[in-house]
């Protein structure tokens, strides 16, 4: 799973009122290069909880955000360049997601979050 | 068909290791729900301005149907309950992130991120009680709920769905529309039973609605299946006949799979972990002209 998905998931659990965004436990990252498409970075820009971002970054083990950030840094290629690669380079491959207000532990094996509900969560 | 899917087991059951390696690589399926994934994309009417979108594939099973997303250059998350046919996925190296989740609890994702929404042959499952603490009323309000709320104002989402009988198809529809979607449903070959085909199109939010894009028959002539669309379903419809998509072009000026094993032989020299190349990796994809 990429930073891209984790940015727009959620704890869906019911009576959950903030789901988001769900804490990373990183087992394992790792990286797939893709080809870099200004245009959809500058898109998704607008979308990405950035706070939420920075630090899924850092619990993926990668430092280079820059804390704020603003619709003029779109510019700079090497800010692009490295929202590119945090975005969409980066893979959780083991670990779990965690909601934040319940605790609740949603395992990521594979690349794959599971996040089916139990019965009572539903 | 013999018998439907549907009724022999739960999709998490149904598709078992075996039956996902079966489905996946008969060539028939193949071919059909790549057919069935690029009638659906053009039916979702996408902006046609070469920027890559980010799509949902609902019930996106080994990613036959998401395929077709990567290929016209769009970002994907599909969903899917069954491990087995995400693992024939994740064989195949798909480019679209995974989630293991069930439709029909909802959609854990934040509102107004997603920009478009396809779903081949999926959720026509939503209709079954497959435990007793299943029902179908209950589980379809709450996938629609939570599909119309992560949609984009303006967003599409097509689905195309083998119901079992007018009684399903209805229970979809009135499911989609009291959810606050607008639209009906689209048949291409109507009178063929063998490539009859039928699917959902449904927009979210303000942007103007005039009429549902129509089916598709092989006499050339278009067609719309008015029986199944009552009035109710009528007084929105889906926009104005769109052009027949433009192939767009970023796969074009693709690197291509030279480039991404230098770029994975780059990663790995800095210590990162980095998958191993297969013959899946960077492999040639179809060519879209
Ligand atoms: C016929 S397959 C289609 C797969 C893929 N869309 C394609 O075109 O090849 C139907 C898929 O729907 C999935 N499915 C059925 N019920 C589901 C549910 N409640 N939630 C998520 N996926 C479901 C099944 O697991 C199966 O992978």
């Amino acid at each position: 799973m990429r930073l891209l998905t984790h940015n727009m998931l959620s704890s869906n659990i019911k009576g959950v009122e903030k789901g988001f965004p769900l804490r990373i436990e990183a087992e394992k990252v790792v990286e797939k290069p893709v080809e870099m498409n200004a245009d959809f970075l500058r898109k998704m820009f607008e979308k990405v909880e950035w706070k939420a971002f920075l630090e899924a970054s850092r619990s993926m083990g990668y430092a280079q955000l820059p804390e704020e950030v603003d619709s003029g840094m779109l510019e700079s290629d090497e800010f692009l360049s490295r929202f590119h690669h945090a975005l969409l380079e980066l893979h959780l491959e083991e670990g779990a997601l965690v909601c934040p207000e319940t605790g609740r532990r949603f395992p990521v094996n594979k690349g794959i979050p599971n996040m089916l509900l139990h019965e009572d969560e539903v | 068909m013999a018998s439907r899917p549907e009724l022999v087991a739960p999709p998490e059951i149904f598709y078992d290791d075996a039956e996902a390696r079966k489905y996946t690589s008969s060539s028939r399926i193949v071919e059909i729900q790549a057919s069935l994934s690029e009638r659906a994309l053009e039916l979702l009417a996408l902006p046609d301005d070469g920027i890559p979108k980010l799509l949902l594939d609902i019930g996106c099973g080994s990613g036959l149907s998401g395929e077709t997303l990567s290929e016209n250059g769009h970002h994907w998350i599909g969903l899917d309950i069954s491990p087995s046919m995400l693992n024939v996925a994740v064989e195949r190296e798909v480019e679209g992130d995974l989630l293991l989740g069930d439709m029909g609890q909802g959609l854990g994702l934040r509102p107004g991120v997603i920009d478009g929404v396809i779903s081949i042959s999926a959720v026509q499952w939503l209709c079954n009680a497959d435990k007793s603490s299943h029902n179908p009323i209950l589980r379809l309000k709450a996938f629609f709920t939570s599909l119309y709320r992560c949609l984009a104002n303006g967003a599409r989402a097509v689905f195309q769905i083998y119901p079992e009988n007018i009684n399903q198809r209805e229970l979809i529809l009135k499911a989609a529309m009291r959810a606050g979607f607008a639209g009906g449903i689209v048949v291409d070959f109507p009178h063929s039973t063998k490539k009859r085909k039928e699917f959902l199109v449904l927009t979210c939010g303000q942007r103007a609605v005039n009429s549902m894009p129509e089916g598709k028959d092989d006499d050339g002539e278009s067609c719309s299946d008015d029986d199944s669309e009552d009035e109710e379903n009528q007084t929105v419809r889906v926009s104005d006949r769109h052009r027949p998509q433009k192939k767009q072009k970023w796969n074009k000026s693709g690197k291509g799979k030279e480039w991404i094993k230098r770029k994975k032989e780059q990663m790995r020299r800095r210590g990162n972990a980095v998958p191993p190349d297969t013959k899946y990796t960077g492999r040639k994809r179809k060519d879209r002209f």
